[in-house]
């Protein structure tokens, strides 16, 4: 579990992190975004013991990152952004100083890299030199020494920054594949990404946490209603008035070519779908338009940047 | 420490330059050691036993002077420049740990540096000249003991810039200044300051041990130097850390 209270982190005069709080709970993904230069890096290095908060307190699987410093580190995985590297060193002989590093009993350490390299399928470039691997593979040597020695809670900083369609594709398969099993917090500027890997998001904007929640339920808040597409057979108008009419619609658009329903909740949809059928309309389409991760993100930041203004 | 000081080793001797600084060191060592006894046997009326290795050890000084900051510039500086120290303060690792895992690295290189050129004396076994083998020993007592005081030097200032090269220029100018403090007696008078001036001296530690003996208060004193310059680089790492700086 990863526990954010009160965090502020001050670089001289600059607030980098202002009163931020947030939690993780076992097992749970979550995705962590804001703009560049909102303060997401500083949170996460702040969380994996980089460096401390200058107010505040953060704790890792029980433990606080300052107070209790080296149980907390033991018990994480850092991912960080860039994902610097010794290139002097073989992948296998970079795994056995992290190995080592995390304190992994002696007698577990072949097994842990050997799980570790065949979890970001590493195996066949384990005696290559690190400095001579593609950007790719070296994301994957990063990755694979957070996912060393089975840490509880992982802290991922763009793991696919910087690489392609493949790869990132390949990076998203592992981290579903940790899903359930670890506490996952992980940032990522490619928001199809976290909408298909994050159970919930955080988004912070100018240091702060602007919104916090499942991406759906997000998109909910946002739209401020259940927003539906309907589309009836023959004209739209005689329809939208019926629809109108109903119980629990809010508002009532004609698209051109479709109907956009506003209504306050899931029962108006099955009344909305009785009454057009009841009133001799045939039924085309009738779904729920979901607002893009995207979409909700901009629509957060400008809503932030707007309350900031006033 | 261990996963430090392994990773170190494979580090240095994965890097051309610490070859290039190990194999300089003993060629420039085998070619003074030539000299001095070149001029040892063909001058004749000199303390052959003693002197030729009073020369040898102060050569050997100069060497490990000229060698050993380009060992440590790329200790902490290298890591800061790569990001990877950010990596090595997220493993369950204490600071001193690092600096005590890449400090006993270098030393190590430094012994076998040392090790390496104890073929001079059993050279000499060959031949029918005595061996002070109690003095050769004190004399590399104080060449390990003043490397070791030169290593923590330039393991703090690798630890204060991102600059191999800033920090091995800078490790040169300090441990030139503790050479050069004391050469001027008459301009820093032969009173307190002098006094105080010798006392810090890195280089007079060393002359009791070129002529075979060993002294503990210099031995305390360089081995108190290292210790101080180790604590500093803890401090450094400590302060960089705490203000958010990799």
């Amino acid at each position: 579990m990863i526990e954010v209270r009160n965090v502020t982190r001050t670089f001289g005069d600059l607030v980098a992190v202002n009163d931020v709080s947030f939690s993780v709970a076992d097992g749970e993904c979550v995705g962590f975004l804001g703009p560049n230069g909102a303060g997401k890096s500083t949170t996460l290095r702040m969380i994996s013991g980089v460096f401390p908060p200058t107010y505040g307190s953060v704790r890792v699987a029980g433990c606080d990152v300052v107070r209790d410093s080296i149980r907390a580190r033991a018990a994480l995985g850092y991912f960080p952004e860039h994902a610097p590297y010794y290139g002097e060193l073989s992948v296998e002989g970079y795994l056995a100083f992290a190995a080592r590093a995390k304190r992994i009993p002696r007698r577990l350490r072949a097994d842990a890299i050997a799980r570790a390299l065949k979890a970001c399928d590493l195996a066949s470039v384990r005696r290559r030199l690190i400095g001579q691997l593609s950007k790719g593979y070296r994301q994957r040597v990063g990755l694979s020494q957070a996912l060393l020695g089975d840490p509880p809670v992982l802290v991922l900083d763009e793991p696919t920054s910087g690489l392609d369609p493949t790869q990132v594709s390949e990076i998203r398969e592992v981290i579903l594949g940790l899903r359930g099993s670890r506490t996952i917090l992980f940032s990522s500027h490619v928001l199809s990404e976290v909408s298909q890997v994050a159970q919930r998001v955080v988004i912070i904007d100018c240091g702060r946490i602007v919104a916090e929640d499942a991406p759906g339920e997000l998109a909910r808040q946002i739209a401020g209603a259940i927003v539906l597409r309907v589309r009836v057979e023959g004209s739209l108008a005689p329809a939208a008035r019926v629809v109108a009419a109903v119980p629990g619609v809010q508002r009532t658009e004609d698209r051109g070519g479709h109907l956009e329903v506003a209504c306050a909740d899931e029962g108006v949809v099955a009344a909305l779908s009785r009454r057009l059928t009841a009133e001799g309309f045939t039924l085309l389409e009738l779904a729920r338009e979901t607002l893009s991760l995207e979409e909700v993100f901009l629509r957060i930041l400008r809503t932030a940047a707007e309350a900031r203004g006033k | 420490m261990s996963a430090v000081l392994r990773k170190e080793l494979t580090t240095i001797f994965s890097s051309l330059l610490a070859w290039m600084v190990i194999a300089l060191f003993l060629a420039m060592s085998g070619f003074y050691f030539w000299s001095n006894l070149s001029f040892f046997l063909l001058s004749g009326g000199f303390d052959l036993v003693r002197g030729l290795w009073q020369y040898q050890f102060l050569d050997m000084r100069s060497l490990l002077l000229t060698m050993l900051p380009l060992l440590t510039m790329r200790l902490l500086a290298e890591e800061r420049r790569q990001g990877t120290l950010e990596l090595l303060w997220t493993h369950p690792l204490r600071d001193g740990q690092i600096v005590f895992g890449k400090y006993l690295a270098v030393l190590l290189v430094l012994a076998l540096m040392l090790a390496a050129t104890l073929v001079q004396p059993l050279i000499l076994l060959q031949t029918d000249a005595v061996i002070p083998w109690g003095a050769i020993g004190a004399g590399y007592l104080g060449l390990f003991l003043l490397g070791g005081a030169f290593l923590s030097c330039g393991l703090l200032i690798s630890a204060l810039t991102d600059s191999q090269v800033i920090a091995a220029a800078l490790t040169y100018s300090v441990l030139l200044i503790f050479w050069a403090m004391t050469w001027n007696e008459y301009a820093v008078g032969s009173g307190g300051v002098l006094q105080a001036l010798l006392a810090i001296s890195l280089f007079d530690r060393l002359y009791d041990f070129v002529r075979g003996g060993i002294d503990l208060r210099d031995v305390v004193f360089l081995i108190l130097f290292s210790g101080v310059f180790l604590a500093w680089t803890m401090q450094a790492l400590g302060a960089r850390r705490w203000r958010g700086v990799r």
